[in-house]
């Protein structure tokens, strides 16, 4: 891991030498800025939306910029925090005077800054997942990462299918807990399903067999845990430690190996939707995305030597989303965001993008597929 | 699903999450009584523990067995060294200065940690594998009964340390009286470092046997150290049974809190009833109140 | 007295002056913060400066003003200024009543208390959904107005803000040197011989840990409304830590010191930025080392420092 540190800061001064000699020789850089909660509690969103986010920046340069012009990427960490991530988008926005804005990698910070982007008229190319950033639309703020309603929607309509209506929901008391549980309570009457049990659990509970005996002694007939790492690997063990057998489902914030090797066998069976990266190997040829995802997947294994999820995919779709919108609508933040809104299936990481004035979330529940784990490895669920 | 079978699960797991809370208290309070210190990193030398034991068997390859007190060793080297860098050399230290040491002391303990390793979370396998085993109706597993009986030898050791052993009794001469203890001829700053080391030691054991339940990361020590030392208040900072009851009351708390009443306020519940505790028995709930001389 | 007058028209002239310097720049932004975050500390160092009693929860007071702000504001359309005025009395009222039982504890009981506290306010605007958004936060917190200029813009929130720093400054040095503050320097050295005296330390505590909730509450009154949008991420402990680390930097008992402390841990991250993920580190190799060279905070530590190696100096000279 520490190899992984010399690399980084290596490849950081070489970037700044190359930089460095390039700039005196290319015209001006056209500056995008970057907000990701790299450290703090949601850093493992924002640790790989940074380096894709750099790692795409770099080879956009490599392959000679746009249009003759080279991108440079200013990133700062919010931490995860509100308040910090206000001062850095001003700071983005008055002192390194970027034309558009990558992240940030949480709803809280990007709920946070949206009042600043709108008043500025800057692009913002959110991160984060919270429906709630682009509805109602505001006008510069469009976002990668899919909707937590569709994910939400891609599991109601496997439970109807498998003819299930009585459910538990366990979801954690963070943001990204918090806005599934609202799109599981939003959506469950459509689909003729009714929520037993509404429960949660703290980010750093350590044992939530409570929880599960109270759904164990309940009606449910399937549980639907909401959460990122380590919270659900916990559930599936506490799971397996009760003996509780109902079908057991995960949100797409587990949707990485890493996932499988904290819950060890108590993962085996277990159902979520996610994006198609995880997957990328066994889709079928005539996948629009796939070419995207071989790129991806492979870009990120060569420079991190580690596995690309669908986090970082979040960071590539937007830095690749603004590059179109550079190269069709120029260098200003205005005609930036007017190209941004006419971009149409734009096949990236996370889905197929479709912005439009009335949406800018540019996705529809087709971005996510339900996967299963077999074997230690990902299944496509038919 | 019976009410009487929920409750044996809810108590059996209150127990088993007490009996961690009470592991990491016994380190606080071992620390306080000796030196009147509140080590506020505490819950660091837990995280250390599994982050080594963790590191060690994975890339190393090493048996758990060598692998386990290695880890042990390492994380007391950094609570031996965090007392000689931090500690010894502070000069006017008041309660207020050492509370904030401590804690600039965690901070940099979980930075450093966050830069040497990553942010990920990492597991171990259980010591004794991963099939539960019921009890009553309620289903464990082996770990936790590993976690019942390292708190129960270590109740035993610390016990027969500071009841039997000259050094143990000299640390509890400097607990009542420090000018005192030092008048009689002990050596003061060497039981502080000694204080440092046993908790060190006390604190990574609790963090490696409960990497296999929880899980690890750099981050793991803020809210378990909290709960360690709230285990250790409720039982009037004693380093004996008090705490342990008191982490055992604030586990068994958050578990029917959780189960109850609202997983969501289960922290703020057992908070609450800290406040209740605090207020009406400040000394703690198994001690006896002490009149303070001015 | 006059000393301390000089004193506090200086700064009133460098807060009026530093925005022309600035215009336009994002510092303007973060002097803003400066500005909340001085009041913050002010309030503690009352707390624990001159009481000696020391709270890690107070990032719960100052997020209780802020949530009690905007849902007020927000959700029942209430005048941002009685809102402010209510947030800043209900708080105060509930620090009161809070006081008496959790400052009869001591040292590491309150400590725990506070901490306990703090998390319990925590858990609080992260779990009431319905009422404080919960953990994705609280949006559309209406701006300040005064007739016909409303508080939108960094420059006016600049002014706003430091009007209500330089009179939490004006008030607290007044507060310090007055009998007040005196019979709250004897609590700090000792209780007893305080009450022998005829001081009722009981009361005088409470009060004191009353005002610097209401003053805690006020700031987060200002910060919601600056700011438009609160999450709970802003006011856990973490952010206690933090505030304490402010008072502690500029010197216990020192307002002028929480002044520069809130200054330089604000200012520091804008610093440290150049480091990324290792500034984590240095802030905790500042706290340690801080403690151990300056324990009475960089006001009074420095003079004290100089004088200690001069004449070292001089006796290597000599």
């Amino acid at each position: 891991m520490r190899t992984r540190l010399i690399t980084g800061i290596l490849s950081a001064v070489l970037l700044s030498v190359f930089l460095g000699s390039s700039l005196a020789l290319a015209a001006e850089p056209i500056k995008i800025g970057g907000l990701f909660s790299v450290t703090g509690p949601a850093s493992f969103l924002g640790e790989p939306e940074r380096n894709t986010a750099q790692m795409v920046v770099d080879e956009i340069n490599a392959a000679g910029g746009i249009k003759g012009r080279k991108l440079q990427l200013i990133a700062y960490d919010t931490q995860g925090d509100s308040t910090k991530a206000k001062q850095l988008v001003n700071k983005l926005i008055k002192n390194d005077k970027v034309v558009a804005i990558v992240g940030p990698s949480t709803t809280g910070d990007s709920m946070a800054i949206i009042g600043d982007v709108e008043r500025a008229g800057i692009p913002l190319v959110s991160c984060a997942a919270g429906s709630k950033i682009t509805d109602p639309v505001k006008k510069w703020v469009f976002k990668t990462a899919q909707n937590d309603g569709l994910a939400v929607e891609k599991i109601f309509d496997y439970l109807k299918k498998m003819k299930i209506s009585h459910v538990a929901i366990l979801t954690v008391s963070d943001g990204f807990g918090s806005s599934g549980r609202e799109q599981l309570k939003a959506k469950a009457a459509k689909y003729g399903i009714k929520l037993v049990v509404d429960d949660t659990y703290g980010p750093k509970d350590t044992d939530m067999t409570p929880q599960l005996t109270k759904i164990r002694s309940s009606q449910a007939q399937a549980i639907i845990c909401w959460g990122t790492n380590p919270g659900p690997a916990v559930i599936a063990r506490n799971v397996k430690q009760l003996g509780i057998k109902l079908p057991l489902f995960m949100s797409h914030g587990v949707s990485s190996k890493k996932f499988i090797e904290l819950a060890g066998d108590a993962a085996e069976g277990i159902i979520l939707p996610s994006g198609r990266v995880i997957v990328s190997d066994v889709l079928p040829q005539q996948d629009k995305q796939k070419k995207s995802l071989i790129s991806f997947v492979k870009d990120y294994q060569k420079h991190y030597k580690a596995e690309g999820d669908h986090f970082g995919g979040h960071a590539w779709d937007a830095i690749m989303l603004l590059k179109g919108a550079i190269e069709r609508g120029g260098v200003t933040p205005a005609g930036i965001r007017d190209a941004l809104e006419k971009t149409v299936n734009f096949a990236g990481i996370g889905g197929v993008f479709t912005f439009s004035r009335t949406d800018h979330a540019g996705l529809t529940k087709d971005a996510f597929v339900l996967v299963q784990v077999k074997n230690r490895d990902w299944a496509l669920v038919k | 699903m019976q009410i009487s079978d929920q409750l044996t699960q809810y108590l059996f797991s209150g127990l088993a999450t007490g009996a961690i809370y009470a592991l990491i208290g016994l380190g606080f309070a071992i620390i306080y009584n000796a030196t009147g210190i509140i080590n506020f990193a505490q819950g660091e030398f837990v995280m250390l523990g599994g982050m080594f034991t963790v590191t060690l068997i994975n890339t190393t390859g090493l048996h758990p067995g060598v692998a386990v007190p290695c880890a042990i060793i390492l994380t007391t080297v950094v609570g031996i060294l965090f007392e000689r860098l931090a500690i010894r050399p502070l000069k006017s230290a008041t309660p207020l200065s050492l509370v904030i040491i401590t804690i600039g002391g965690s901070i940099l303990i979980r930075g450093i940690a966050m830069l040497f390793w990553d942010k990920d979370t990492h597991a171990l396998p259980g010591f004794s594998g991963d099939e539960p085993i019921t009890i009553y109706g309620a289903s464990l597993m082996p770990q936790h009964l590993w976690i019942f009986a390292v708190t129960i030898v270590v109740i035993g050791m610390s016990k027969i340390f500071f009841s039997y052993t000259i050094s143990g009794k000299a640390m509890r001469a400097c607990s009542y009286n420090i000018r005192a203890a030092s008048l009689i001829g002990i050596d003061v700053r060497r039981m502080v470092l000694f204080a440092f080391i046993i908790s060190s030691a006390m604190g990574s054991l609790a963090g490696i046997i409960i990497a296999p339940l929880t899980m690890t990361s750099y981050d793991v020590g803020i809210m378990i150290g909290i709960k360690g030392f709230c285990a250790a208040i409720i039982g009037g900072m004693s380093s004996g049974f008090g705490t342990v009851l008191g982490g055992l009351l604030l586990g068994v708390l958050e578990s029917l809190g959780a189960g109850l009443v609202s997983s969501g306020y289960k922290d703020a519940i057992a908070f609450v009833i800290l406040l209740l505790i605090l207020f009406i028995r400040p000394q703690g709930l198994f001690k006896k109140a002490e009149t303070e001389r001015v | 007295m006059k000393r301390e007058l000089l004193k506090f028209l200086i700064l009133a002239i460098l807060v009026a002056i530093l925005p022309t310097l600035l215009s336009g720049s994002y510092l303007v932004n973060v002097l803003i913060f400066v500005g909340i975050h001085t009041m913050l500390a002010v309030a503690l160092n009352l707390l624990l400066g001159f009481a000696g009693q020391i709270s890690l929860g107070h990032a719960g007071f100052f997020g209780l003003g802020a949530y009690a702000s905007a849902i007020l504001t927000t959700t029942y359309g209430i005048n941002p200024w009685i809102a402010m005025v209510a947030a800043a009395v209900a708080v105060s009222l509930l620090a009161f009543a809070i006081g008496f039982p959790i400052l009869k504890l001591k040292g590491h009981y309150l400590a725990m208390a506070t901490l306990g506290l703090g998390i319990i306010f925590f858990i609080v605007f992260n779990e009431a959904v319905e009422l404080t958004g919960g953990p994705s936060g609280f949006s559309g917190i209406p701006n300040l107005k005064i007739g016909s200029i409303t508080f939108d813009n960094d420059l006016k929130n600049y002014g706003l803000i430091w009007l209500f720093t330089l009179v939490t400054v004006l008030l607290s040095v007044n507060l310090a040197n007055s009998r007040i503050g005196r019979a709250l320097r004897a609590i700090h050295d000792s209780e007893v011989a305080a009450r022998v005296m005829g001081v009722n330390a009981r009361l005088l505590k409470v009060q004191i840990f009353a005002l610097s909730a209401g003053i805690s509450a006020i700031a987060g009154s200002l910060y919601a409304h600056t700011m438009g949008f609160i999450s709970p991420t802003s006011f856990g402990f973490n952010f206690s830590i933090e505030l304490i680390t402010m008072v502690i930097i500029g010197g216990l008992g020192s307002i002028y010191g929480s002044l520069i402390g809130a200054f330089i841990l604000t200012i520091l991250p804008e610093a440290l930025r150049t480091f990324q993920d290792y500034d984590i580190i240095i802030y905790g190799i500042i706290l340690i080392l801080m403690t151990m060279f300056l324990p009475g905070g960089l006001v009074r530590g420095i003079p004290g420092l100089l004088a200690r190696l001069r004449p070292a100096d001089k006796q290597e000279e000599g």
